[in-house]
């Protein structure tokens, strides 16, 4: 048996989070959020989490394990020995109830950065293919393994001081498309602001946090110096777009 | 945005200090007042130097006393500690491409690396010889 | 549409300049000047010696630029992470004239100094 420290917050109940401890079977094959499942089955039905598909692909399960944002259905209860676990709910949003938070900012962040293929002039037929060679596939991929997860927001102190920031995985996904060679979109009045790329100090957490290696921080600073001389070319009176 | 009665966490005032990796940035980032303390040093030096011979002796004397020797001493790890972590983050905001293949970050990395010894070198060279 | 007027992207491009300079001439610089002659390591250099090396306009102007560009980069990052420290995005408003303010000051100096 290993302990869970689980983090409750029942709205109307709780002034603030609350600690409460479960003893789950310690099975090898038993990632954190299996523990949960286990208290929510059989200890304590009011317990609130999210989760899918319980293979590190929908995005929804990710809190704070030990300190750290983690995606709970990949982190193994045996990777931290005795225990015991401590489970919150992910750092730097608002706690709806226990383990659940409030991610409607950046889905808005998400969809604010225009997140689609955008074309100018012509419009070919639906059925017209636009091919690509496996360098130009390669030049985005990376960008476009997001699942939308979040732990990047959790980790990212600029975040959480200043919730305006547009944040890592927008910025990361504003790159998918940049970065595609079929995307004619200007993304600069979007990006290039205080809320945006500016706002980053480059700590870094964003790109360990992440668990597909989309590496938000390396976006991001790529973004600033296409930002920086994009506005050094606007300011020269003949690099006027 | 929601009108669920949400609890929303405050930010700890100490938060850069109560997890590793925040604290490895901030002293990351607070090595720059000596990279500052650097150059004001280097200015103080050319200062006396260009002033004459007794300035520049009193110069040496400030420059021998413990703490000032202690401060440089710091700074120099500081500034060293400054050209590793930043020749290593550098390579993250280019991307370069040779016929098409993505030169991998530890190579650019290291190539900053060595060209921070060669000028290194350079810099004693032309210091040094008399 | 152009997005809102900010100074960011020239800030950056300085705090970066000054990063690549810094990291390459600050460490060798401080081992010669600042720890290796006054601890009686190497020789020091004489002053003669100090003043040769300054006198071709390109070196000042160099020297100049070094300085100028490693006070700006120190002054951008400690500007940010003071803010972060402290939580306080409002300091702002003082913090960034302060510490550009003292870059600027530094590095006229600087060129008071040297020509
Ligand atoms: S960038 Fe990585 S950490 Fe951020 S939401 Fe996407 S997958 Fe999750
Ligand atoms: S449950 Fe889908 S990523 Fe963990």
């Amino acid at each position: 048996m290993i302990t869970l420290q689980v983090s409750r917050y029942r709205p109307g109940q709780d002034a603030e989070p609350v600690f409460q401890d479960y003893e789950v079977p310690l099975r090898s094959d038993w990632a954190v959020l299996d523990g949960l499942a286990h208290i929510k089955d059989h200890l304590d039905g009011t317990l609130s989490f999210r989760w899918s598909c319980r293979m590190g692909i929908c995005g929804s399960c990710g809190m704070t394990v030990n300190g750290e944002p983690r995606l709970t259905c990949g982190t193994f209860l045996t990777d931290y020995g005795e225990g015991p676990i401590r489970v919150e709910p992910l750092r730097g949003f608002p706690v709806i109830r226990d383990l659940v938070v409030d991610i409607d900012d950046v889905l808005a962040k998400l969809a604010h950065v225009k997140p689609w293929l955008i074309r100018e002039g012509e419009e070919l037929p639906l059925t017209a293919e636009y091919t690509q060679t496996p360098a130009q596939l390669e030049a985005y991929k990376q960008y476009s393994m997001c699942i939308n997860c979040m732990l990047c927001y959790s980790a990212c102190p600029v975040y959480a001081l200043e919730p305006d920031f547009l944040g890592p995985a927008a910025i990361a996904l504003a790159q998918r498309y940049n970065l595609d060679s079929r995307d004619q979109g200007d993304r600069f009045d979007l990006l290039a602001t205080d809320e945006g790329v500016w706002g980053c100090t480059f700590v870094g957490e964003c790109t360990s946090a992440c668990p597909k290696h989309v590496d938000p921080a390396e976006a991001i600073q790529r973004y600033k110096l296409t930002a920086a001389l994009t506005s050094v070319r606007n300011l020269l009176p003949w690099g006027r777009s | 945005m929601t009108a669920l009665p949400s609890y929303r966490p405050r930010v700890h005032p100490l938060w850069w200090a109560r997890r590793r990796a925040y604290l490895v940035f901030v002293l990351r980032e607070l090595t720059s007042v000596f990279v500052a303390w650097s150059a004001a040093y280097l200015v103080l030096l050319a200062r006396a130097a260009l002033a004459g011979d007794a300035e520049y002796a009193e110069f040496r004397a400030f420059a021998g006393s413990p703490w000032v020797v202690a401060l440089n001493v710091v700074a120099l790890a500081a500034t060293a500690f400054h050209s590793v972590t930043f020749l290593n983050l550098a390579p993250r905001a280019m991307v370069v491409r040779l016929d098409g293949w993505r030169v991998p970050g530890f190579l650019i990395a290291g190539g900053n690396h060595s060209a921070w010894l060669a000028v290194s070198a350079l810099v004693a060279y032309l210091v040094l010889r008399s | 549409m152009r997005a809102r007027r900010t100074p960011e992207p020239y800030l950056w491009l300085l705090f970066s300049g000054g990063g690549v300079v810094a990291a390459l001439l600050l460490p060798v610089l401080v081992l010669i000047f600042g720890v290796l002659a006054p601890l009686g390591v190497i020789e020091p250099p004489p002053a003669a010696r100090v003043r040769a090396l300054l006198d071709p306009l390109l070196v000042r102007l160099a020297l100049a630029a070094v300085v100028g560009l490693c006070l700006f980069h120190a002054a951008h990052r400690i500007r940010f992470t003071v803010e972060e420290m402290t939580r306080g995005g409002r300091l702002d408003v003082v913090l960034a004239p302060l510490c550009y303010g003292a870059a600027l000051t530094g590095t006229v100096i600087a060129v008071l100094v040297l020509f």
